[in-house]
């Protein structure tokens, strides 16, 4: 556990993420007082403090976006934390070295000297515990966002992620809401070998009562962490260990993102490509190749990982007939795997193809830099799959 | 404690009529005149505490009568709920499992007079009584533990998920050990709103070999957390004496540096000075731990017999020598605070009450089917749940 995690997100520089710009995004101006939600299909809707009834304000016109400030996916996570510890004194931060050290990606980087010792607290290495702290914190109130410094280290948490944290709302009869947010980084990264590059998205899914988000852009990262803390349920907000320094211009407004939408990054007619996290840039980068062979991909970030947004994929399925999906989790028992069933289940009369789901080897991520790359899926194996889908 | 052995018959006051029996609330209800509240009696507990990096609390308990005989119509009212249970359960109204409190039920009730409901409690699954003690009524029990609607958890807890957020009870937890740190949580939560106030987080001789105990332990120690940790310490994990599973039973010992105090558990004023005890010093240095030496009747559940691993005569012998309620009982007539045939007249009318609960919440109805969805979630922004294909509404999530 005792890696050092620091260099490995400054290196990490993919070839195709550079400046990712989703194209859905449209800016509307804040009015006072309420907050707008950005839907995936660039209709604007009301956000209101909860409690208040939702309306989706039709009348509202997408103004030309203000420039905005640009800076990388950790510092939008930041700004998207700092943003509702400021709104809420109840928001607070605990994890291993998040307060002083400033958190092993920089998330929680001048927290701690801002909010106190208290409220961006540092635990020892206890996962267990500090996660059902966190849970028990929660319980009368406190709206705790507990860090696991890499993913990996939850698994030693299950028991209280699923039992306390996923169950108790429901077995005290409602009683008791658990408003934590469980996040940090997971994933394959650069060679850190098989401990500290697990997927935990899969083990997580079958647990009733907890919202799973993957984010994947500085846009959605700090949309989803506000709309995680805001939240009455549990959310587990699932961060990439490569995708920390990615770059984007956010707007300058306030913006909360809805956590059960999927995020439509590229329409086309084709074929349906679902993908979430890091796996999202290698779809983009063999979207290019397919563009040039002929091909229109539409690509969907599903974001939502529990629930998934059947509207946005069923609408897409229907259109395309053809759906490929794109994960990082391994092969038995991954999100495509759930995501496999549940398309077929409620599209099959939609499908002209049997689904394929591309996803990582059943193995331990192995060391090596040549055995790594090939757990993964890779872009020319999306295109190869395009291909042979569309045939 | 003076034990007297001659009961005479006191032709005190004859009963004065009982206020009418509701069995939904007060766990005491003024039975008569002689529940006197400005009294002060001294008494000496059994035996002294043993102190682990503290000073002990003095053997000697303030208490009133109306007080005691609170304790004894509290103690009696557990010990016939567990019971009846235990009925219930072998005509097969209560299914899967079923954890019995009763022998312990002065660890309960002692800690009750020790602290308000702001004070917050957290236990395992052995929680029927303190449930009770925390507020709960006897009609909730019996039907969470039916699966009725009207329980406290809607019926979809059952006898391991008993909670009551408003009076300060966290529950109510299946898996063994993980309720402390929950409750190491609560007592986070009550210092980071300052609320001066403490949480009691209960476990038994079995978890206290968990690592997250002293994991969570560590935490509370080093942020002063005002957690105060108990362990009923009934002597046996299910089928594993203690000293079987541990290495050290000594569990007020085991936080090393954090202090603790051993407890007859099986005394509740003992328990009460403990408790308060414990309270003030949480307050001021953070974490304690209250060892409570205690005893059940029962088996580990009602699937374990309870004799595999321990003696008839060892189960006999305690509920002979220490057994909770008879020492109170012994501690009214020799103080004369009340008769016998008083004291038989309260657990009559508990009798009376338990059954009535019983027969209503056998009446109560199963919850609705639309109910194995609510709770899930939370209500969030209006979610409608629709289908994948968003055509018909088929419902809002609650």
């Amino acid at each position: 556990m005792a890696a050092i995690f620091q260099g490995i997100g400054a290196a990490a520089a993919l070839p195709s993420a550079k400046k990712f710009h989703s194209q859905s995004r449209r800016f509307v101006s804040a009015r006072k007082g309420s907050l707008f939600v950005v839907r995936s299909d660039g209709r604007p809707s009301l956000v209101l403090p909860r409690g208040a009834a939702a309306k989706a304000d039709a009348s509202a016109t997408s103004t030309a976006s203000k420039p905005g400030h640009e800076l990388l996916l950790f510092e939008a996570l930041r700004e998207g934390l700092e943003e509702e510890m400021d709104r809420d004194p109840l928001v607070c931060v605990m994890g291993e070295d998040v307060g002083h050290y400033g958190g092993s990606y920089k998330v929680t980087k001048g927290l701690a000297a801002k909010y106190g010792d208290l409220r961006v607290l540092d635990t020892p290495i206890a996962e267990n515990s500090f996660t059902g702290m966190g849970i028990g914190a929660a319980m009368t109130g406190l709206r705790p966002i507990i860090e696991g410094m890499n993913m990996g280290f939850l698994l030693l948490a299950f028991n209280q992620i699923s039992n306390n944290c996923g169950m108790l709302h429901y077995t005290s009869g409602g009683q008791f809401k658990i408003p934590v947010v469980i996040r940090g980084p997971g994933g394959v990264g650069r060679q850190l070998g098989a401990e500290h590059s697990q997927r935990l998205e899969s083990y997580f899914q079958s647990i009733p009562g907890i919202q799973m988000v993957a984010c994947s852009t500085p846009y959605n990262a700090k949309g989803l962490m506000k709309a995680a803390i805001r939240s009455e349920n549990p959310v587990i907000l699932f961060e990439h260990v490569l995708l920390y320094n990615l770059k984007e211009r956010i707007p300058d407004d306030e913006y909360v993102l809805s956590l059960e939408e999927a995020e439509m990054v590229r329409p086309g007619e084709h074929v349906t490509i679902l993908t979430y996290s890091r796996m999202r840039y290698h779809v983009m980068q063999a979207a290019k190749t397919l563009v040039n062979k002929g091909y229109d991909p539409e690509v969907i970030d599903i974001r939502s990982l529990k629930p998934f947004d059947l509207y946005t994929i069923g609408n897409s399925v229907k259109k395309t007939h053809r759906v490929l999906i794109v994960e990082e989790c391994m092969r038995t028992g991954g999100i495509g795997a759930s995501l496999t069933a549940a398309i077929t289940e409620n599209f099959i009369d939609y499908l002209d193809a049997p689904i394929v789901c591309l996803s990582s080897q059943d193995v331990p991520t192995p060391y090596a830099g040549t055995l790594e790359e090939w757990t993964v899926v890779q872009p020319a194996q999306i295109v190869t799959a395009v291909e042979q889908l569309c045939q | 404690m003076a034990l007297s052995t001659s009961l005479r018959s006191n032709l005190i006051k004859p009963l004065t009529a009982l206020t009418a029996l509701s069995s939904t609330h007060h766990l005491r209800s003024p039975f008569s005149s002689s529940a006197d509240d400005t009294t002060v009696l001294t008494i000496e507990t059994s035996v002294p505490f043993i102190g682990h990096r503290c000073e002990p609390p003095s053997r000697n308990v303030e208490t009133t009568p109306k007080e005691v005989l609170g304790f004894f119509r509290d103690m009696a009212l557990m010990r016939r709920m567990e019971i009846a249970s235990d009925s219930l359960y072998k005509s097969k109204l209560i299914r899967g499992f079923c954890h019995l409190y009763d022998g312990q039920e002065a660890v309960a009730v002692g800690m009750e007079a020790a602290i308000t409901r702001r004070d917050c409690i957290i236990t395992a699954y052995r929680d029927h009584c303190i449930y009770l003690g925390r507020g709960g009524t006897l009609f909730e029990c019996f039907s969470e533990l039916m699966g009725r609607q009207s329980g406290c958890s809607k019926g979809k807890g059952g006898s391991m998920h008993f909670y009551k957020k408003e009076n300060g009870f966290y529950g109510g937890h299946g898996i063994v050990g993980a309720q402390i740190p929950l409750g190491c949580g609560l007592a986070f939560a009550q210092k980071y709103s300052k609320d001066e106030t403490v949480t009691f987080a209960m476990y038994g001789d079995g978890a206290a070999n968990q690592g997250q105990l002293f994991e969570a332990l560590n935490m509370a120690a080093l942020w002063d957390l005002p957690a105060i940790l108990v362990c009923e310490n009934n002597h046996y994990g299910m089928g594993t004496a203690e000293w079987r599973a541990a290495k050290s039973p000594a569990y007020y010992k085991r936080g090393d540096y954090v202090p603790g105090l051993k407890v007859d558990g099986m005394d509740v004023l003992a328990v009460k000075q403990a408790c308060r005890f414990a309270k003030e010093h949480a307050l001021k240095n953070g974490p304690i731990i209250l060892e409570m030496d205690t005893y059940r009747y029962h088996g580990h559940s009602m699937s374990d017999p309870g004799s595999t691993y321990r003696t008839r005569d060892e189960i006999s012998g305690v509920r002979q020598e220490r057994d909770a309620i008879e020492r109170v009982r012994k501690l009214i007539l020799s103080h004369e605070l009340s008769t016998e045939a008083e004291l038989k007249s309260i657990e009559k009318e508990i009798r009376g009450q338990v059954d009535d609960a019983i027969a209503r919440a056998k009446e109560s109805p199963m919850p609705d089917p639309s109910e194995l969805f609510t709770n899930v979630y939370v209500k969030g922004f209006g979610i409608e749940v629709a289908g994948a294909d968003r055509k018909e509404v088929r419902g809002v999530l609650p």
